[in-house]
């Protein structure tokens, strides 16, 4: 809310600086946005007068004036004005003065030759209008030499924000009492307007709404000539940044933004039968102020004549029953609408106003009868005419509320001693009545709530009412209780894997991303295995879905990367899937994407071509980082089914038993490679980290206790003949089956095909680490071994190659 | 007659290992002329032989030794002129090994983390999709709440089981009413994570993050919270002069509200925390309002405490000086490898949370 320095000197009878008077205004809580002071903007222009006016030698637009700046020789300026002439007294601009339309900063210079030692200026360059037909001409008399800002009597204007329990400050009246309050000066009373009466009102006035609509005050006025208002009330409205409209318009406005009291002026002539407080109809239609049509509804309170409705209740006028330059006859509307429904009224038809904003924040509901006095008398002195008597249809809740309050509470919450005195004093100065419930005057206080003040409700709003005025800066800090020794640990297991997952990923040379939670809905259900979350409102198509899975994301920041000249990518995020959960409510489970894309390494002088990620890479980090989160990944299984995103002939999922997936991984779908625009081979992998069984808690820190076998192991090469389409990991594990009191460890090193092996077969190889116990091995013992992994194999179909 | 001298020039002179060898076999080879000699002891008298014994000795180990030494030489000549053969140019490059990095938002709440966790805060979560009731109405916003319009809330067109109306959370706080139901009081949690509003421009992104803080206690008020903000931030970015400016606000879920500016410096043109140079907003605060604590199920009588929040995003950027917010959720690896973290960075007290640039 903006407002000019002069307009609060209206109310508060204060010297202090524009300056002193921010401060107060951020210490108490009414937050400066910012201060527009139109002297700083209008610095180095001042009022001069053209003596001499001559062609320029060498521009037929331009002329060489010689201007008197009020001191010293007179200054030469060229100037492209058609008005510049001898004995106008006009604004030059000084060399170094900055103009507020462009920003450029004037300096000497020639112009086509000439020497020009300023600007004449236009009303548009200073910003005081849209003129610029000519250079400024002021009064004959203006005088020369005063600096511009001086003689226009320019005034500050503050810029605040109000926060939104705070209705009363939505008034310059408001914000007014409240630096009084702080101290900034004395708080003018609000003026009492006696309106005379002259006969009855014509026109009947109704509230048939009475839950929306508890009151509805009204009068008319008659004769009035409506047209221009004065220009001390546009000024104050311009400072407001409101457009000066009409006197009738302008004073209803001024009502608003003096008192934060909305109120509505009809034009009497358009009316028609009495004029009630109903609700809407469904389907009934209004063209409000703004030129649109909004469709009504049962649950919103209108204006309306026996024609139609002429006022969306609280919020926005109607434009057919407006004021206007033609206007004799007006109708002022003085209303208190049930706040809740305004708000609700508001969000349906998407409509904002200053009216709205006031009544869903909620009116002082003991202002209505001054606020009428107060808009009659303004529109009795700007346009004439005659008031008749008030109809008061309903009334507005008038009980005013009490805050049981205790003043320590003020130390208790607040945490500063203020004594109860000073506490009293500060509340009455914001117009609270404070009276001692019991004996002792420091103890129990009953404390009546001005009508303005509809966020007060408790002790705590009192508190924080006394606090800021006093200052909240008297708040000293006072430490924390602190356990005793050192800090404990206070990481949840799920935290202290995420942690440990995301910087062994870093360390095995993956960037983090973060990348949006949305995603295109095509996307989304691309990687979808159920139904997505879809935002009603997205902030774009781009953004409307709520990710399943992370590797969307990461394959479209893979694309940008690329796109950028990036060749090789490992990228990574670890974050959470949205999934639909049980009673409609969500399912958000952690999870790691990472993609490799592009090169795994360049080329080089010692490895020759760039090699290309591949779905083994893929693998591998999988299973390092299910390791890292504590995975028992030696029980891992690879089988199948990634996913329709992935190369159906590699891709693969790691599971633990046949239902638990923890992760699935292989290469990118070209398919999907399409969509996203990705070119060239793509790995990828998530891990789904809520999957991982939580470990059995170990008791205690230490390990088992160490004992290396006393003799050497023996290791032994296998070489089998089996079907190209065995896996070779069932071959290993039945071979590590084969003698598990022996056998420790078989690890593939050998995939062969072609010279040697028949077609359809592949040779595998395998070695395979024996562990002696208490004696090393006979060869009987050997071949015993060997005999059983030999067997194991050839269940499988596989023969040892000879 | 044997002459040592002649036999030990010919061994220097010996060109090859084979030419040694040979002198070794001419000369203490079974039929060589110095074994020869060692023979003859055994038919000398005890006497003679005490004599000549020794010479004998000394000569076959003169002999031994000159050839030990010549094989040596040669031994190492021949490796040295292996190894120069062998030689290669180190300056070629060593194979690559990929960097990685973690985020600066991941790192700036590890150290948040570990500043609240010596302070006794632990770290709560809640779902980002939440419902209307516990991102506003039980902190006291209802549904017609003027503050509930200025959330720019995405909203779902879902409702769950209670008929809640689903949306993306537009702050932190939710957590406050989950973790306060389930945990009851005493408690003092910070939750960070991702939020949601309606907004995109240059300062604003439709995703950021926040970390709320909440303590609730007995007797525990405003001067409380100005000491925990005060300590975190001086924690945070390592400064002793963090100055924090109180100004009283409005939060519906907080009474008395109080917004938190803290004081910066200009250094090189960009704003430094620390000094009082100027003031930038950084939090927003309070005392939790009654409603809200009973809301959660707790008595407000017997039970009161503090909430803050802030922007995690911004405190990274204030801490480590990146200028675009949006550049945080673009994923690019320029950026990434400028901006992000090393794996090791990991935040201590011990060595202070803060990674030095």
């Amino acid at each position: 809310m903006k407002f000019s320095l002069s307009w609060l000197r209206r109310y508060l009878d204060t010297d202090a600086s524009v300056d002193a008077i921010c401060d107060a205004l951020n210490a108490i809580g009414i937050e400066v946005e910012g201060v527009e002071d139109p002297a700083a903007k209008l610095s180095g222009f001042r009022v001069a007068r053209v003596l001499t006016a001559a062609r320029h030698p060498d521009a037929d637009k331009l002329q060489v004036l010689t201007v008197d700046t009020g001191s010293g020789e007179p200054l030469q300026v060229v100037c492209g004005a058609p008005n510049a002439r001898a004995g106008l007294v006009g604004v030059l601009g000084l060399p170094g003065a900055v103009v507020p339309a462009n920003g450029l900063q004037l300096k000497k210079s020639a112009i086509r030759g000439v020497e020009s030692n300023g600007m004449m200026c236009s009303t548009r360059e200073l910003e005081l209008g849209d003129d610029h037909d000519g250079i400024i001409e002021l009064p004959e008399d203006a005088p020369v030499g005063t600096s511009f800002a001086e003689y226009r009597g320019v005034d500050p204007v503050i810029d605040v924000s109000i926060t939104p329990n705070r209705p009363d400050c939505m008034g310059v009246y408001g914000i007014a009492r409240d630096l009084a309050a702080k101290g900034l000066g004395t708080l003018k009373p609000v003026p009492a307007v006696n309106v005379a009466a002259t006969f009855p009102c014509p026109i009947e006035i109704r509230t048939d709404d009475p839950e929306g609509c508890p009151a509805f005050y009204g009068r008319v006025i008659k004769s009035v000539r409506n047209g221009p208002s004065p220009q001390w009330l546009q000024d104050f409205l311009k400072s407001a940044g409101q457009r000066p409209i009409s006197a009738l318009v302008d004073a209803t406005n001024y009502v608003m933004l003096a008192y934060g009291r909305p109120a509505h002026a009809y034009d009497l002539a358009k009316l028609t039968g009495a004029v009630v407080a109903r609700r809407a109809r469904d389907g009934e239609q209004v063209i409000a102020l703004n030129g649109k049509t909004y469709a009504l509804d049962a649950e919103m309170t209108v204006i309306a004549d026996t024609v139609g409705v002429h006022d969306i209740a609280g919020i926005m006028g109607g434009e057919h029953s407006g004021c206007e330059e033609s206007t004799t006859d007006v109708l002022l509307e003085i209303a208190y609408f049930d706040p809740e429904r305004i708000a609700r009224t508001g969000r349906k038809l998407n409509l904002t106003s200053d009216a709205r904003s006031r009544f869903e924040r909620g009116i002082d509901p003991t202002f209505l009868d001054s606020g009428l006095d107060i808009l009659s008398g303004l529109i009795l002195e700007l346009c004439g005419g005659e008031a008749s008597e008030i109809v008061r249809a309903g009334a507005a809740p008038s009980t005013p509320k009490t805050v049981h309050f205790d003043p320590d509470l003020t130390e208790r919450l607040g945490g500063v001693a203020i004594s109860p005195q000073r506490q009293q004093a500060i509340l009455e100065s914001l117009g609270f009545g404070v009276v001692a419930e019991e004996a002792g005057f420091d103890k129990r206080w009953i404390v009546t709530v001005p009508g303005w003040r509809p966020d007060i409700d408790g002790g705590p709003d009192l508190v924080e009412e006394v606090v800021r005025i006093h200052g909240i800066d008297e708040v000293k800090s006072v430490a924390l209780p602190r356990a005793d020794g050192v800090a404990r640990p206070t990481a949840t297991p799920a935290q202290r894997l995420e942690r440990r997952v995301r910087r062994a990923a870093a360390a095995r040379g993956l960037h983090e991303a973060v990348t949006w939670s949305f995603l295109p809905v095509a996307e989304a259900e691309h990687f979808a295995d159920g139904e997505v979350w879809t935002l009603a409102n997205p902030i774009s198509e781009d953004m409307k879905a709520m990710r399943p899975s992370l590797l969307p994301g990461l394959l479209s920041a893979a694309r940008r990367n690329l796109d950028r000249g990036a060749k090789g990518l490992r990228l990574f995020e670890l974050g959470r899937r949205y999934l639909r959960g049980g009673s409609g409510a969500s399912d958000e489970r952690l999870a790691l994407g990472l993609v490799l894309a592009g090169e795994k390494s360049p080329r080089g002088w010692a490895t020759g071509k760039a090699a290309s990620f591949d779905a083994y890479d893929a693998k591998a980090e999988a299973l390092a980082l299910l390791a890292e989160a504590g995975a028992p990944v030696d029980k891992l299984q690879v089988m199948g089914e990634a996913g329709a995103q992935f190369h159906p002939g590699q891709s693969g999922t790691l599971r633990l038993g046949p239902r638990t997936v923890l992760a699935r991984f292989g290469m990118l779908h070209p398919a999907t490679a399409r969509q996203f625009d990705l070119e060239g081979p793509v790995a990828l992998a998530e891990l789904f980290l809520d999957a991982i069984p939580a470990r059995k808690s170990a008791s205690g820190f230490a390990r088992h206790a160490y004992a290396p076998p006393a003799l050497q192991p023996v290791t032994r090469d296998f070489a089998f003949l089996v079907p190209s389409s065995l896996p070779a990991a069932d071959l290993v594990r039945a071979v590590q089956g084969a003698d598990k009191a022996n056998i420790v460890a078989g690890r593939l090193f050998d995939d062969f095909r072609g010279a040697g092996v028949p077609d359809g077969h592949k040779s595998l190889g395998i070695d395979v680490t024996l562990q002696p116990g208490e004696k090393s091995y006979a060869e009987a013992d050997l071949k015993a071994i060997a005999d059983k992994v030999t067997a194991a194999a050839a269940k499988l179909g596989a023969t040892l190659r000879g | 007659m044997i002459d040592l001298d002649t036999i030990l020039a010919s061994i220097a002179y010996a060109g090859s290992l084979d030419e040694v060898e040979a002198l070794r076999v001419k000369h203490l080879g079974k039929q060589g002329d110095v074994s020869a000699l060692l023979k003859t002891l055994g038919a000398m008298s005890p006497d003679e032989r005490k004599v000549e014994g020794p010479k004998i000795h000394a000569l076959r180990e003169s002999v031994a030794g000159a050839l030990a030494t010549r094989k040596a030489a040669l031994e190492n000549a021949a490796l040295e002129e292996q190894l120069a053969s062998e030689t290669i140019d180190l300056t070629l490059p060593a194979p690559e090994t990929p960097r990685g990095s973690v985020h600066p938002i991941s790192q700036v709440m590890d150290e948040l983390a570990e500043v609240f966790a010596d302070l006794g805060f632990a770290v709560a979560t809640g779902p980002e999709i939440e419902d209307d009731w516990h991102n506003f109405t039980a902190l006291n916003m209802p549904e017609s709440h003027p503050a509930r319009a200025m959330h720019d809330t995405f909203y779902f067109p879902d409702r769950d089981a209670e008929g809640r109306e689903m949306l993306l959370r537009t702050h932190t706080s939710p957590v406050q009413i989950r973790a306060m139901i389930e945990q009851g009081a005493p408690i003092r949690i910070i939750a960070p994570g991702r939020v949601y509003r309606s907004d995109s421009d240059a300062t604003h992104t439709p995703m950021f993050h926040q970390i709320e803080g909440l303590v609730i206690d007995k007797g525990i008020h405003l001067g409380h919270l100005k000491w925990t903000l005060e300590t975190f931030l001086k924690a945070y970015f390592e400064r002793d002069d963090v100055v924090l400016r109180l100004r009283p606000s409005y939060f519906p879920f907080t009474e008395p509200s109080v917004e938190v500016d803290v004081g910066y410096t200009m250094v090189n043109g960009k704003r430094v925390v620390g000094g009082s140079e100027g003031w930038m907003e950084v939090l927003g605060s309070g005392m939790v309002n009654r409603k809200v604590i009973a809301a959660a199920g707790l008595d407000p009588d017997e039970w009161q405490g503090f909430a803050f929040g802030t922007g995690v995003d911004r405190l990274a950027m204030l801490k480590y000086g990146m200028d675009d917010l949006r550049a945080f959720f673009d994923g690019d690896v320029r950026w990434l490898s400028h901006y992000g973290f090393s794996a090791l960075d990991v935040p201590t007290l011990s060595a202070g949370v803060g990674t030095a640039a």
